[in-house]
């Protein structure tokens, strides 16, 4: 085996390259590029490199560019294959043709696309009937770039809210903390640490379904608790929080306190999936329905059908929402409220969001959402029916039960044609699998990463990460049903997964050594020397080894 | 910004838009054959569109998508709105890129590697045109996309926050009352940074002939508790450039350890390429940050925007989350998560696109086109407060001679103007010079020298109508207009709960945020 040393790739092409200034005397028909040519008739096909780090002193044409650039993005990934995301990445042509046309549009500006404006009311009236906005009470919401931002603003009006309260019965106001699960997403834990809000973050187990745990907010809430963070649909395993259930106890403790705290619902996920599934929420409650649950976001990128760019908030009622916080602008012709993070930003997901909602209706939403969970259902039978693997998630169990007790019900699945996810505990369509304990036992030296990294291989992005803290030794494989998740697509999945890991058994340890993540480009190299060049960067959170490799 | 929305009660979702006809029996359409109906024969054209609950029923794609278009067309044309700095104009092979990437999200670092490395290259290129230390090995710089300046400024905000509490924390000193100092010409999203992460505002009046912040009074504001200053490039307002190199340099001359954030949310694409020669970014020592908006003179559409750090060290590392993708850890400081990866891709493409020599060509252009539209109003009786030749933002900030005793004000003339569908807008000045009225025109890329003509043209016939009609018939004209002209004039989605806060600038002085 030769030494192994560092190769630079760009110091090669530097050196092997004809320098630019010289390429042109040589070519002299090509200097100008100019527009008569085809994009790889020009210097940029061969001579001169993109610029990089700094903006090139003269420009190129259009096309040149257009195509150079397009050609470097078929690097990128396919959107469909990516199965480690919720967020859309399909949408009908009318609906694609519909955002083109809009794009240059800037929602911040009321004035010009009153339009606009006006549909972006209609979509928080609809989105707010769908989590049962109370009568007598006027719900108030808005759109923001994503549930993050959502997240941000709903914790902020807790937190001021709180304060208010403080201030008027004249108690310190300098500690806040905030409850949620350590399965949640890395923006409420932002959120936290931006706003200055002791993050508490409880610990999830097996025992509670890899949700947070009734038990365990029990002992943490006190008069310095200005919410709890539930979430519908944990990123992780799919499952939904139990909003009902802590809600009560948030209940008992107003009776036995007088502490009053509210429930934000980060309903990411689940805010377009439960209020049309058959199984709805699994039984109790979970939307304003509650009298606790006072705000509630969710990402219309994700299972609202729309691509990035768009998430809504919904207060229950302005009284929730402190007055402090919001701003009044003047425009020509009238003020507008405003709350949000962002200012400028584009407008077309907005109305995106508004056809999808009325081409599809009520029903349209229905048989998505249940084609998503019949397919997920169908994953994870065929996943655990290898006896390969075990399923974490739960969506295809029978209700009320969540670990396979008996493999043999597996064989004869109750498939009468006419079932929907209301016989089956209800989740997002999200299969989070591992490894079963038969097969780790024989084949001790396949690696679940390896499973990760061959799919990859086969464009199918399925990312291996482990649980969140305290029951990180497990470790996921996670698949989410999308609707382009089709049969078909479903089926090619399912045979390449089966034929991988027939490969994986009958390879050795040598040959599992070969597969390694690929190189770092120079641009990577460049991206992280702000920290690490200094000083190997780790902040110090809880999450810090579980979270982040999950995206949503 | 997306604004506050209510959500009407049902009695008022059912109300009838004129009222008497509740009970109009019209024959109801009931053509079946949805598939095969044209778009104006189905029965969705004879009945209202869902507007609060959504409907039972699917409704075929052609005629969501054509009824839509339909609502869609009365919204302004954005060519004519003069009062926004937001790109409306991008070449159809940029368009073309930018719809190809629609579905991708561009926070997915592990699908969309190439992606992010092009954020990376825009950075770069962002922080070399504000003369980042990259000569020096030691004072890496670092940056990042956002969704606009809004984002930029709160993270900017938020860092300084930060580091100055560290700082106080390590000294054993009260970190509790931090404070900002700023002109109150700022924009609102300045405000809400402050109001949401709790410091408290300082604020550097304007006067009557000065709308810039002055850096005396600006250095003697900071105190012990000061998280840094913010100065800007470009305010909103006349456009003007903030003379940060003073501020500087009095920070360096007293040696007080404040740093500095330039809000380049406008200028940041101008000055580099109309007078490189003015010190105002990284060449200064006390400017650690400094944020633009790609979707204004950086000619994308909206949705992007950009901060950038002088080093690490302005950063403070609990603020960052890491994100490992293959491998690698990618640092991530934002406060949105999710989004479209459109604008960023739209950004690198004008970059490269364009050069430095393109964009020069452009600024260049629209400083003409300014300077010509300021010779032209000053001639026709306006006071230009605006900077010409280069020396402030390609806009045109005026004003009426209140030596001429005029019987209409500037709020008149927007009105007029918006008859002939421009968007004109009047504002009252920032506080403590909130007397004085302004109008605005900001020049941006697709404001050519021909629309300038015809501007200028229903300029003269505007003041021409004006001057014919008396007080009264001004006054009643003004409110037809805003009844029936305008736009947020007839929005019934306002909150009236939320009326006539008194927290803001806007609610204390009257200042009117300027649309950006």
């Amino acid at each position: 085996m030769s030494l192994a040393r560092h190769v630079d790739p760009d110091e090669i092409i530097k050196t092997l390259h004809n320098h630019p200034s010289k390429a042109h005397r040589h070519h002299m028909s090509t200097k100008t590029a100019t527009s008569t040519f085809t994009p790889y008739s020009s210097r940029y096909a061969s001579q001169q490199e993109i610029a990089k780090f700094k903006i090139p002193q003269q420009g190129a044409p259009a096309d040149a560019v257009h195509q150079m650039l397009k050609d470097e993005l078929d690097l990128d990934g396919r959107p469909n294959l990516n199965l480690a995301s919720f967020v859309g990445t399909y949408m009908e042509r009318e609906a694609e043709k519909l955002m083109i046309e809009n794009l240059s549009k800037n929602m911040s500006d009321a004035d010009e696309y009153p339009a606009m404006m006006a549909m972006h009311a209609r979509c928080v009236s609809i989105i707010a009937q769908l989590w049962g906005a109370k009568k007598g009470e006027t719900a108030v919401g808005s759109a923001t770039t994503g549930s993050s931002e959502a997240i941000h603003l709903g914790g902020l009006a807790m937190k001021r809210r709180w304060q208010e309260k403080r201030d008027r019965e004249g108690k310190d106001k300098s500690k806040p903390n905030i409850i949620m699960g350590s399965n949640a997403q890395v923006a409420l834990e932002k959120f936290a640490r931006y706003f200055e809000v002791e993050a508490r973050i409880l610990d999830v187990s097996e025992k509670s379904l890899y949700r947070l745990d009734p038990e365990l907010v029990k002992q943490n809430i006190d008069e310095n608790t200005i919410g709890v963070f539930v979430i519908m649909g944990s990123t992780y395993t799919g499952h939904y929080e139990p909003v009902a259930e802590i809600s009560n106890i948030l209940d008992e403790f107003e009776a036995q306190t007088g502490n009053d705290i509210p429930i934000h619902v980060d309903a990411a996920s689940g805010g377009f999936i439960a209020p049309f599934t058959h199984a709805h929420a699994g039984g109790p409650k979970w939307n304003f329905e509650l009298p606790r649950v006072k705000s509630i976001n969710t990402s219309g990128h994700k299972f609202g059908l729309v691509y990035a760019g768009v998430g809504w908030i919904i207060w229950r009622d302005e009284a929730f929402l402190p007055k402090h916080l919001i701003f009044e602008l003047h425009y020509l012709g009238g003020t507008e409220e405003s709350y949000t993070l962002n200012f400028s930003r584009p407008g077309a997901q907005i109305i995106a969001q508004y056809y999808m909602l009325i081409h599809l209706g009520f029903e349209g939403f229905r048989a998505i959402m249940e084609n998503c969970m019949a397919n997920a259902r169908l994953l994870s039978k065929s996943l655990e029916a290898t006896g390969w693997y075990t399923c974490v998630s739960d969506i295809h169990r029978p209700k009320g039960q969540h670990v396979l007790k008996d493999p043999k019900e597996l064989q004869s699945p109750p498939n009468r044609g006419d079932e929907t996810s209301a016989d089956y505990n209800a989740g997002l369509p999200v299969v989070a699998f591992r490894l079963s304990d038969e097969f780790k036992k024989t084949y001790s030296h396949v690696k679940q990463e390896s499973i990760s990294t061959l799919l990859r291989a086969k464009q199918y992005i399925i990312p291996n990460y482990p649980l969140p803290p305290k029951c990180e030794k497990t470790e996921i494989l996670r698949v989410v049903v999308r609707e382009s998740m089709s049969l078909d697509l479903l089926d090619r999945l399912i045979t390449d997964i089966i034929a991988i890991t027939e490969q994986l058994m009958n390879t050795d340890t040598m040959d599992l050594a070969v597969f390694q993540p690929g190189a770092a480009t120079v641009e990577k190299q460049h991206q992280s020397k702000g920290h690490d060049h200094m000083n190997k960067h780790k902040a110090e959170r809880p999450m810090s080894k579980g979270v982040h490799r999950t995206v949503c | 910004m997306v604004h506050l929305a209510s959500v009407p009660s049902d009695k008022a979702a059912k109300a009838p838009l004129v009222k008497g006809i509740e009970n109009l029996g019209l024959q109801p359409n009931d053509g079946e054959d949805e598939m095969t109906a044209s778009v104006y024969g189905s029965r969705f054209a004879a009945e209202c569109l869902p507007m609060h609950d959504m409907p039972e029923r699917e409704m075929p794609k052609e005629i969501a998508s054509r009824m839509i278009r339909d609502e869609l067309s009365l919204d302004g044309n954005p060519m004519l709105n003069l009062a926004s700095f937001v790109t409306t104009y991008m070449e159809d092979e940029v368009e073309k890129l930018m719809a190809e990437a629609l579905p991708k999200n561009f926070i997915d670092y592990e699908e969309y590697p190439q992606t992010a490395d092009i954020q990376n290259r825009c950075v770069s290129m962002i922080a070399r045109m504000f003369n980042a230390p990259t000569h020096n090995e030691n004072e890496s710089s670092m940056g990042t996309s956002t969704v606009g300046s809004s984002e930029a400024i709160m993270l900017g905000t938020l860092a300084m926050k930060k580091r100055w509490q560290n700082k106080r924390k390590a000294a054993g000193k009260d970190y509790s009352k931090p404070n900002i100092v700023m002109n109150s010409a700022v924009q609102v999203c300045w405000e809400k940074a402050a109001r949401y992460f709790e410091v408290e505002e300082r604020y550097v009046y304007c006067t009557e002939d000065r709308y810039v912040i002055d850096p005396e009074e600006a250095v003697n504001l900071v105190d012990e508790n000061t998280i840094g200053i913010c100065a800007i490039i470009g305010t909103t307002y006349t456009g003007e450039y903030e003379d940060v190199k003073a501020i500087n340099d009095l920070l360096v001359e007293k040696k007080i350890d404040c740093p500095i954030h330039v809000d380049a949310a406008s200028g940041g694409f101008v000055v580099p390429f109309v007078v490189p020669e003015l010190p105002w970014d990284f060449r200064l020592e006390k400017v650690i940050s400094i944020n633009v908006s790609g979707h204004k003179y950086g000619l994308v559409y909206p949705g992007v925007g950009w901060v950038v750090w002088r080093s690490p060290e302005y950063l403070p590392k609990e603020l960052v989350f890491n994100i490992n993708y293959l491998g690698a850890d990618q640092a991530s400081f934002t406060l949105n998560f999710s989004k479209g990866a459109s604008q960023v891709i739209g950004q690198y493409y004008q970059m490269i696109r364009l050069g430095k020599h393109g964009y020069r060509s452009i600024m260049m252009n629209l400083t003409r086109t300014a300077d010509y539209l300021a010779a032209n109003l000053e001639h026709l009786g306006f006071i230009i407060i605006s900077e010409r030749g280069g020396k402030g933002l390609p806009l045109v900030a005026f004003r009426l001679n209140p030596k001429d005793n005029h019987h209409y004000d500037e709020f008149a003339i927007a009105h007029h103007l918006r008859e002939r569908g421009w968007v004109v807008p009047a504002y009252t000045m920032a506080p403590h010079s909130e007397g004085l009225k302004l109008m605005r025109v900001v020049v941006r890329e697709d404001f050519s020298r021909a629309r300038c003509d015809s501007l200028i043209a229903d300029f003269k016939l505007s003041l021409k109508a004006l001057k014919e009609m008396d007080a009264n018939a001004v006054t009643q004209h003004a409110k037809h207009v805003k009844k029936h002209n305008t736009a947020s004039g007839k929005s019934k989605h306002n909150h009236t709960h939320y009326k006539n806060e008194k927290h803001s600038l806007q609610g204390k002085t009257g200042k009117t945020h300027a649309v950006c």
